[in-house]
């Protein structure tokens, strides 16, 4: 697995859709672009979400894990 | 980016609780997907748009044979029942950490998503400019029309 500098860690768990989406999409104005963003949540359907999202917005998904039910994204802004 | 956006277009035709939702919730999403996001309100999705409103969205149990009431349907059209149905749905989505349909409208409105009324059904439903909030515009068909034509996405709901 490869090791991300991390510039801003967001922790959307508890949250339901589509406010883990609408949250990232907020914090990832606060880094800059190259940076990583990583997001931390509870929602099963975030999955497919967070991908769908990186696909629509061209962030790029580096990373999409699972562990001990909280799903991690690490996400590479591009723009 | 000058890359053109994709564009969302949605009709919201209704204003009962599972009417309300989807609507707000697609188009804020689409908004953080960085689409363009149009509402084309009419007839009773109009309600949505009323000042100090959003709160008073009912669920009504009769008619809506999928709703779990511990009732016969023909019990639903009782006085009460609407409210006692309203009351369920709330604590249920409430339960399953829902936002409530007014943070959703601020998000919307926040993220640009543009709030179009129909004036045709405004004059039908005997609704005045001051009712609705001052975010929205008032248009007609062709409003709506011209923005849905360009869209990627177009819902009726």
């Amino acid at each position: 697995m490869m090791v991300y500098t991390i510039t801003k860690t967001l922790d959307v768990k508890k949250l339901n859709c589509p406010f883990p989406i609408l949250k990232t999409k907020k914090a990832i104005n606060d880094i800059e672009i190259g940076e990583y963003i990583e997001v931390l949540a509870t929602d099963p359907g975030s999955v497919s979400d967070f991908q769908a999202w990186c696909n629509s917005t061209s962030h790029e998904l580096v990373e999409s894990s699972q562990e001990n039910g909280i799903f991690k994204y690490i996400i590479k802004k591009t723009k | 980016m000058s890359e053109k956006k994709k564009r969302l277009a949605i009709i919201a035709s209704q204003a009962n609780i599972t009417g309300a939702y989807p609507p707000l919730l697609l188009a804020i999403t689409a908004a953080a997907m960085d689409y363009e996001v149009g509402i084309f309100f009419t007839f009773f999705g109009l309600n949505l748009l009323k000042k100090n409103n959003l709160n008073k969205i009912k669920i009504t149990p009769a008619g809506e044979t999928a709703m779990p009431m511990p009732i016969p349907q023909i019990i639903g059209v009782l006085p009460g029942m609407t409210g006692m149905a309203t009351m369920m749905m709330k604590s249920w989505m409430k339960k399953a950490n829902v936002a409530k349909l007014q943070e959703l409208m601020d998000i919307a409105v926040e993220s640009g998503v543009k709030l179009i009324a129909c004036q045709m059904t405004m004059e039908v439903m005997k609704i005045k400019r001051k009712h609705l909030i001052d975010e929205c515009v008032v248009g007609g068909a062709a409003t709506f029309l011209e923005f849905a034509s360009e869209a990627d996405v177009n819902l009726y709901i």
